[in-house]
């Protein structure tokens, strides 16, 4: 588009209704890019695919598969054939109809537990990185001391405090996820309060909180964004850890790290009770990586 | 310099009083009665209290935290209820065990990490670099205890090379190998995926820098640039990056070690959870605390050391 | 001279460069042709995107990966830089062609010693061991005029202030004697004394060294200051080329003069003179014009203009332009009147006035006094210039005056009525508003141009109701020229100058009585700045509204201002009538800041150097705090005791041991010629 820095002094504006389409089209060619480098991006794109994948099975898998509670008493530790695609457990279950049913308890907890870290987190950092001052200090020291704890053990510490259950898991990964995501925040709005826009709205007589809401946070959104999808890849990891550990979701649930601890027991003789668990965890977890780290390279671009 | 010390002595300092403190208020608030749990479910109620108050475990949080914390100071770190041994020689000799299979993973791990990170810089937008970057962001996100079923699937069960559980090493290298080399792989690909990203980050930011700008265009011979202006200002803050792996590493030690029945301080910790084992909980994870604050302070001094814009300010 | 009867150092011939953005190639560079004779320096000028860096990188063949050089060659001698194998070009950097920067403070490793980094250069190309490369490297420092060389080489590039850092990557390039030295602004970023002293040290540098040189700058003055011949690039063509002298008295091509016109020159007075901006705005990067490139924004243009690209045509031997009609380009009136009324602006009453205002910044113990007790009054309806290198406290200043930051100490006292505190009401918000320097970042980029003024609007004028604000806003928006099409969009829409229009409606929504200019064009090309300057002098005229104007530009200041305060370490040493404070007698900072500007007159006059550099806030000198750098230091009085004000008889004040009348003798004696106003081009 073309801006005339000195219009005619008589004030006319006859082309006026030509570019307000052409800023139209501006904006929707901007965001354009956005999707165009992503649709080019294979890192995102075989991401997404997994993703929806998984995502297809946690919410389908009533009508996709067999029970996965169903025992069939005559086939226990059954190898994978036509019947079984992936072979039985101990108790005979289908793991095939286990693994795609198991995408629901680890795609309903992670995700939760990213959305609690994310609210607290993006308000905790918003205040901290504004305000500065004791707030942040107090802040910064805690979150120092929390890193020391390696996350597992404290929510080991936790749940073992609170009792075994799939809200206690989201709490304890949101609360912990909270002052990481406002760390990340934080930095974004430190880096944002020193621009001149917030000076100017705090000379027109802004208060802190609307210029937090309203000026800074929607220039940070991509930062919040891509720490998002790198959170919701941790929350899948240590949601799945606390069942492995035994300190989440619980028998019968088909979750995979549930899966997966059961199957120890019977490692030398039915490896398909680990394996293909494993496998399913592992593809999530990447594909929700490759998504992150997609999105992050589109945003910089 | 040496204010820079005292400065970071300080505030690690701060932050152990506030870890300790945290990690006890933790460990107390867990649910469930220490009288209770020794005398067992059909010990009246009268008894569990009078062995509370014996314990001191009905006194006020912070009076016990100041008892405690000056306890272990002097070196007693008490009795475990549960196990009914010294909690000092147990959790030392628990975190003997992990520091040598963490360790021996740390010190394959690390140089290899950097290594790749480097060469995928300096192939940047390359298949090469496509290869390590994506490899290195996919290990990054497997659970160790995936990883560890797979190997001890494929190189335990299936090909009988290692034990499917780990015992403590002896001195002999054979024995290292043999007993840490399956465990530590699952660690290895979780840090791999960290130092290697940092790595590569640090030397394409060298890379693109304007010294290195004034140093090609100062003609000088590529590799000599590599070595003397890009490597050095890119690997610092990699330095960092190990140290707070520390931490993490720990946290994989939980779970590795449970995996491989290993007896380290992970398996400690998580045993002593589960099992309202306080004086032991306590003690080991402000072990980890400490451990992981001492490797922050060195990172930190060691960083300092080698930039002198941080050595040579008062 | 013309550059056929020497030998051509470099040669390039019909360069074009295009930049891969998206699969898109974006051309930067069409069809550059110019050479550079030996020992010759030759001046790149142009505005920011017009593609002169990316002549100066060609030249080295150091371009960004995503860069393609579509055709056209770059001779060194008899071979070609563009083709040349990776071993004779490593071969040639750093010895026989070499470049200096701008920003020197990244452009030196900052984990090595700067002797080291000069001694790599003998190392490599001359084959000199350690210890050798080392003196060497202390014997170049000696020729930049490094004081202590020996103790310097053992310094990192951190432990030493910008004009010493320059100073090393001077001596990094020249350590080989090299046959070309390429100059990419290298003074762009430093303050007003140490660009001048770094010019002074190239000038001197080219009497002992003989390298061509090609000197990019966006600043014309420097370039007809150090070039002997100098090109113009407008959107990535060479316009016009031509000696120094003859292009800057008569430019041939319609932009150069209108770049020529647009500049506020020393001595030139808002209400006697008025700017004349270019009309328009750059085309934008890679957009493909079939003409003239500069037809839209050009007076004489016509239909062929815009129908073929017009060659080169030659006016004189060695000058030459790109432009059909170059004839008629001497004869182009100057655009707009001179103001109509002879601006009533006298100041009647004090508006602001600041009394001993301390702002501390640190912790008891370790504070930095950025500023440390300033008075100053600004009248209403006046203009009050304030000047001061990078660091004097200008802008810590002028935030505690509009409330953004708490002073330490002091008093602030805003019609009558105190405003010490940055908790203020509605009312002291309104009449108090700033404008800031960078325009892309004072506009929030996530708000449309209309969110944000009517939230200037609701807050600053109290106007409620979206029909009240939508009216108001029309004629806010007709007020800085911006047209409605302008107030949907959101800021990276526009360009720089209408963001900056924006930000200045901004601040006036609420019909403020003070407004704080900071440094409001230095972040705009000068085709740009002439509009916002004018801009602002008719808000002020029409509105009766007092500014404090902030600008490390003289000549902008002079322009704009009636009243002018020089700040030094926080602390204000000279203010007066605009006039009187420009003129001698004045204060010894203030003659130093006037004599390194560099001007477009030909010949120069001896300049007034500073000692040492810029100290420290937080560990001021003693006494005067100038005395550590001052060219006309008594002694001991100026150390050991703080100087009085003085008054000169035009009603300027200044501090100072040294009285008017003696002041006044000293520096009539430095500067035999009076400064004239430069006749226009």
């Amino acid at each position: 588009m073309s801006a005339v820095d000195e219009p005619s002094v008589a004030g006319e504006f006859p082309d006026g209704a030509a570019a307000q389409v052409d800023v139209r089209r501006l904006r929707r060619q901007r965001r354009a890019e956005l999707f165009a480098a992503l649709r080019t991006s294979k890192t995102f794109l075989v991401g997404m695919l997994i993703l929806i994948f998984w995502v297809v099975s946690a919410l389908g898998w009533r009508w996709l598969v067999r029970s996965p509670q169903a025992v069939d008493t005559a086939a226990t530790l059954a190898s994978p054939s036509a019947d079984h695609w992936f072979g039985t457990d101990n108790l005979g279950r289908d793991v095939f109809a286990r693994v795609i049913a198991g995408a629901a308890p680890v795609l309903t907890v992670a995700p939760l537990a990213t959305l609690l870290g994310l609210a607290g987190g993006t308000t905790l950092g918003l205040v901290t990185g504004y305000y500065r001052g004791w707030i942040d200090d107090i802040f910064s020291r805690i979150v120092d001391a929390l890193l020391a704890f390696p996350l597992i053990i404290l929510s080991v510490l936790v749940l073992a405090s609170l009792g075994r259950s799939p809200r206690n898991v989201i709490l304890v990964i949101g609360i912990i996820f909270t002052p990481l995501i406002a760390r990340t925040v934080r930095s974004a709005v430190l880096v944002e309060r020193e621009r001149e826009y917030v000076a100017a709205a705090r000379l027109r007589g802004e208060r802190g909180p609307r210029i937090m809401v309203a000026e800074i946070l929607p220039n940070i959104t991509a930062p919040i964004l891509v720490e998002a999808t790198i959170r919701l890849g941790y929350a899948i990891f240590a949601a799945a850890t606390l069942a492995f550990l035994g300190l989440g979701i619980q028998d019968p649930s088909p979750d995979w790290g549930l899966a997966i601890a059961n199957g120890r027991a019977y490692l030398q003789i039915a490896w398909w009770m680990v394996l293909f668990p494993a496998a399913a965890l592992a593809t999530l977890v990447v594909g929700v990586n490759l998504v992150a780290d997609g999105l992050r390279r589109a945003i910089e671009e | 310099m040496g204010r820079y010390v005292l400065r970071r002595l300080g505030l690690t300092a701060i932050t152990l009083v506030l870890t300790s403190f945290a990690v006890f208020a933790a460990a107390e608030v867990l649910p469930g009665d220490v009288g209770r749990t020794i005398l067992g479910p059909y010990a009246s109620q009268q008894q569990v209290d009078q062995v509370n108050h014996q314990l001191g475990a009905d006194d006020p949080l912070v009076q016990r935290y100041v008892t405690w914390a000056g306890n272990f100071i002097r070196g007693d770190w008490g009795e475990s209820p549960i196990q009914h041994v010294e909690v000092r020689p147990l959790v030392l000799d628990r975190l003997k065990n992990s520091l040598i299979l963490g360790g021996f993973a740390l010190i394959l791990i690390v140089p290899f990490s950097v290594f790749l990170g480097v060469i995928a810089a300096l192939n940047y937008g390359r298949t090469l670099d496509r290869v390590i970057s994506i490899a290195g962001l996919s290990f990054v996100a497997l659970p160790e205890f995936v990883v560890g079923v797979v190997v001890i699937v494929i190189f335990a069960v299936k090909l009988g090379w290692f034990p499917t559980s780990s015992q403590v090493p002896s001195a002999n290298p054979v024995d290292i190998v043999r007993q840490c080399l399956l465990p530590s792989i699952p660690l290895m690909f979780v840090l791999f995926g960290y130092i290697s990203r940092m790595a590569r980050a640090g030397t394409i930011e060298a890379l693109r820098s304007n010294y290195t700008r004034t140093a090609v265009l100062k003609g000088l011979p590529r590799r000599y640039i590599i070595l003397r202006h890009v490597l050095r200002n890119s690997l610092l803050p990699t330095i960092t990056v190990v140290s707070v792996q520390v931490g993490y590493l720990v946290g994989g030690l939980v779970v590795i070690e449970t995996l491989f029945n290993y007896p380290g301080i992970g398996q400690l910790i998580l045993n002593a959870a589960t099992g309202h084992d306080l004086p032991t909980l306590e003690a080991s994870v402000l072990m980890i605390a400490l451990l992981y604050t001492a490797a922050n302070f060195t990172a930190d001094i060691v960083t300092a050391l080698l930039n002198p814009r941080v050595r040579l300010a008062t | 001279m013309s550059v056929t009867e020497r030998q051509q150092a470099v040669r390039i011939e019909g360069l074009t460069v295009a930049y891969r953005r998206r699969g898109q190639l974006l051309r930067v560079l069409d069809d550059v042709s110019f050479s550079i004779g030996a020992g010759e320096a030759y001046g790149l000028v142009g505005e920011s995107g017009c593609g002169k860096t990316t002549v100066a990188m060609s030249l080295m063949r150091y371009l960004p990966d995503n860069a393609v050089v579509e055709s056209g060659r770059v001779m060194f001698g008899d071979e070609d830089v563009l083709t040349a194998s990776a071993t004779t070009l490593s071969g040639w950097r750093g010895d026989r062609m070499a470049m200096v920067y701008q920003d020197p403070g990244t452009a030196l490793n900052p984990s090595i010693k700067v002797g080291e980094q000069i001694a790599e250069v003998y190392r490599f190309h001359k084959g000199m061991n350690r210890s050798d490369a080392l003196a060497a490297a202390v014997h170049m420092l000696e020729t930049v005029q490094i004081s202590a060389p020996d103790r310097v080489v053992r310094r990192y590039p951190h432990e030493l202030s910008g004009g010493q850092q320059q100073r090393i990557m001077f001596a990094m390039a020249l350590a080989t004697d090299p046959d070309l030295l390429v100059l990419d602004e290298p003074t762009t970023g430093l303050d007003a004394t140490v660009e001048a002293e770094v010019l002074d040290l190239v000038e001197q540098l080219r009497t002992q060294f003989d390298a061509s040189i090609l000197f990019v700058s966006h600043n014309l003055g420097i370039v007809s200051r150090m070039c002997e011949r100098v090109g113009v690039l407008y959107a990535g063509r060479l316009i016009e080329e031509g000696p120094a002298i003859d292009l800057f008295r008569e430019p041939r091509h319609p932009y150069t003069l209108a770049l020529l016109r647009c500049m506020p020159r020393m001595g030139m007075r808002k209400d006697v003179d008025r700017l004349d901006p270019i009309p328009g705005s750059l085309p934008p990067i890679g957009v493909d014009i079939a003409g003239c490139v500069y037809a839209d924004r050009c007076p004489i243009a016509r239909d062929r203009c815009r129908a073929e690209p017009p060659p080169i045509e030659p006016i004189a031997p060695g000058h030459g332009a790109r432009c059909f009609y170059h004839e008629e380009v001497p004869g182009i009136p100057v655009l707009t009147r001179p103001p109509d009324e002879a601006a009533a602006a006298t100041a009647d009453g004090v508006l602001l006035k600041v009394d001993d205002l301390v702002k501390a910044y640190g912790s008891a113990g370790n504070q930095v006094f950025a500023v440390a007790g300033v008075d100053i009054e600004v009248g209403r309806g006046e203009v009050l210039g304030l000047v001061g290198e990078s660091g004097s406290g200008k802008t810590s200043l002028a935030k505690c005056i509009v409330g953004l930051l708490d002073p330490s100490g002091g008093a602030i006292e805003f019609d009558a009525a105190d405003v010490t505190s940055h908790r203020r009401g509605r009312e002291a918000r309104r009449r108090l508003q700033m404008v800031f320097q960078n325009p892309d970042n004072a506009l929030n980029p996530s708000h449309s141009v209309r969110t944000i003024l009517r939230r200037s609007l609701q807050l600053l004028a109290g106007v409620r109701g979206k029909d009240r604000q939508d009216a108001l806003m029309d004629d806010l928006a007709r007020s800085v020229r911006l047209e409605p099409r302008h107030l949907d969009v959101r800021p990276s829409a526009l360009s720089g100058g209408l963001k900056q229009r924006v930000a200045i409606a901004r601040s006036f929504a609420g019909s403020p009585s003070l407004v704080l200019c900071d440094e409001p064009t230095s972040a705009l090309d000068v085709s740009v700045q002439a509009a916002i300057l004018n801009l602002l002098v008719d808000l002020q005229r029409r509105e009766g509204v007092s500014y404090v104007f902030i600008s490390h530009d003289l000549a902008v200041v002079r322009y704009v201002s009636d009243r002018i305060a020089v700040m030094y370490l926080g602390q204000i040493v000279d203010v007066g009538p605009a006039d009187a404070v420009f003129e001698a007698p004045h204060h010894p900072y203030t003659e130093a800041l006037l004599s390194a500007i560099p001007t477009l007159e030909p010949g120069g006059k001896a300049r007034m150097k500073l000692h040492g550099t810029l100290p420290s806030p937080s560990d001021p000198p003693s006494g005067c705090r100038f005395h550590t750098r001052c060219p006309r230091f008594l002694g001991d009085v100026c150390v050991n005791e703080e100087p009085p004000w003085q008054s000169t008889t035009d009603g300027e004040r200044y501090r100072c041991h040294i009285p008017p009348e003696e002041l006044a003798r000293l520096q009539a004696e430095a500067e035999p010629t009076a400064r004239e106003p430069d006749p226009a081009p």
